[in-house]
């Protein structure tokens, strides 16, 4: 098995005001080469903490976190991320922002203006190199944001809810989009959310979250075959994993509720 | 949208709603003709004592006596001058300082406190001291402008900066980007509008403090102007020197204004309510 990110009993504890708080909690997850996985879990369970920590925008306080075999110490242009919010350069167009991301390739001009059209092509922004992102609406700056992380090849993609801010039918086709991409790509993507639906979708394999403290719950295989388009949504085998999974999260909400009645 | 659907009467009073850019622009023309129209009618039909309030024509005679003898072009010169420099001095130590305030914890605990301190300080009471310590000329009138705007404008551009997104600075790490790339590449070009609107707004309080930068040991200069016809109670002078102050800061607002639209076309206008 080539693993590309494995978390080793990671946890994170960090301080609000005058209290310790336990984010995460020994955390045990792998990614494999090639393999699309979603981490799904309710607001507030640590997934996004987790992920930018994967980033090596944050680290854990107990526990190892290892890419490729070694302890990740800080950001990589091998581990590409797209965030929940709009991050792109507002200053620059769809075309420069995408270029600014190959910027640490050291690729002559006329290679790096191959990738950029390529890319633009991928997310089907052609005809907007030109615009600033001030003129696109928020499901055009995500598939920037998705162009921009795949136009440098990292090994692997980051997702923090990149579609959390989208109406459910941009949200729908974002999402289309996104496994055209990627299973033209195959790019190791780690993708986190709190939507169902989308994980199964998406992922070979969905890790079901706790909240407080953060940790793995339940692992879950998707074998529904691929290519997967909205219509697999509707296969009989799609709608069982959706029940054990939301049987999952139900089981856990409930554990959540009464502790918290108690 | 308004809520009914019904075709309606345009309101020009809606909660940031929409209007005609005539209708601004009328407005804002109405009233000052209206303030130029209540100055003209107190003054012609006497209510108050030219020594008080001068007509406005007495003013415009003002105008053209200063215009003639060449008065006017050489005070406006020299404080443009002045104000250029003193200005420009401040801009020079904000923007870095105001930067590394921004960026870095550390910068903005060692200066802040004593930014604090004499931002509370009013530049007028300086006068005296920068007299003792820099003499009568020039340089004293660029230290009293300086201390006038530079402990407000190093404190807007450590804003400016600060409203830079967090995620962007991660952005730039995840592109591989350095500390130092991520501040020149990153984060710069995202606060450059803010710190542009900041120079715009400083430059403005840089004109008020005109004259207490020439309110003594000046010979020449619209502040000193002013403050020379208070002494003979010129009263169409005093006022003639206020309108020329505002009428260049003016001016200089709408330049900034200008260019910054020239220069910033990508920033998303806060028109759409």
């Amino acid at each position: 098995m080539n693993a590309k990110l494995v978390a080793e009993h990671v946890g994170k504890t960090f301080r609000q005001r005058h209290r310790w708080v336990t984010a995460i909690a020994d955390l045990n997850l792998y990614v494999v080469e090639n393999e699309f996985v979603s981490l799904l879990g309710p607001s507030g369970c640590g997934k996004s903490t987790f992920l930018m920590m994967a980033a090596g925008l944050d680290f854990p306080t107990s526990g190892r976190l290892l890419f490729n075999g070694s302890e990740i110490t800080g950001p990589s242009i091998e581990r590409g991320m797209v965030f929940q919010s709009y991050t792109l350069f507002p200053w620059l167009t769809v075309a420069e922002n995408i270029r600014f991301a190959l910027q640490k390739r050291s690729l002559p001009r006329s290679r790096q203006d191959e990738l950029v059209a390529e890319s633009v092509r991928r997310v089907g922004l052609e005809g907007f190199e030109q615009a600033y992102p001030a003129q696109l609406s928020g499901g055009m700056r995500q598939r920037v944001a998705i162009a921009r992380a795949l136009v440098y090849r990292p090994q692997m993609l980051l997702m923090d809810e990149p579609f959390g801010a989208l109406d459910a039918q941009t949200r729908l086709l974002m999402q289309e989009l996104l496994l055209r991409v990627w299973e033209s790509a195959r790019t190791t993507v780690l993708f986190v959310t709190h939507d169902v639906d989308e994980a199964i979708l998406l992922s070979d394999r969905v890790y079901v979250m706790t909240a407080r403290p953060g940790t793995i719950k339940a692992e879950v295989t998707i074998d529904l075959p691929r290519p997967r388009t909205a219509a697999t949504e509707s296969t009989p085998r799609y709608v069982e994993l959706r029940r054990l999974i939301l049987e999952q999260i139900h089981i856990e909400a409930q554990r959540a509720f009464t502790s918290m009645a108690s | 949208m308004s809520p009914s659907t019904l075709p309606r009467r345009p309101s020009y009073l809606e909660l940031r709603g929409p209007i005609p850019p005539r209708v601004y622009i009328t407005a804002g023309l109405s009233l000052l003709l209206l303030v130029f129209a209540a100055w003209w009618l107190i003054t012609g039909q006497g209510w108050v004592s030219p020594i008080f309030l001068p007509a406005p024509a007495a003013v415009w005679d003002e105008l053209w006596r200063q215009v003639r003898e060449g008065i006017l072009w050489e005070d406006a010169r020299a404080s443009i001058y002045r104000i250029t420099v003193g200005w420009l001095l401040s801009t020079l130590f904000a923007v870095p300082i105001g930067i590394l305030m921004g960026n870095f914890r550390f910068f903005e605990g060692l200066f802040e406190p004593l930014i604090d301190l004499v931002r509370y300080m009013p530049a007028v009471a300086f006068v005296p001291l920068t007299i003792l310590w820099l003499g009568v000329g020039d340089s004293q009138k660029f230290a009293i402008l300086f201390i006038g705007t530079f402990f407000q404008q190093v404190l807007m551009i450590m804003d400016n900066v600060k409203t830079v997104p967090y995620t962007l600075i991660q952005v730039g790490y995840t592109f591989g980007l350095s500390k130092w790339e991520t501040l020149f590449r990153v984060i710069l070009p995202a606060a450059l509008p803010g710190i542009w609107d900041t120079f715009r707004i400083t430059l403005g309080w840089a004109w008020t403090y005109l004259v207490v930068a020439e309110l003594v040991a000046a010979n020449v200069g619209l502040g000193y102007r002013i403050m020379r016809a208070q002494r003979f109670l010129q009263t169409e002078s005093i006022i003639l020197g206020i309108l020329v102050i505002g009428f260049l800061g003016l001016v200089t607002d709408y330049l900034f204004k200008g260019s910054y639209r020239l220069l910033f076309p990508w920033v998303e206008r806060g028109h759409e309510r």
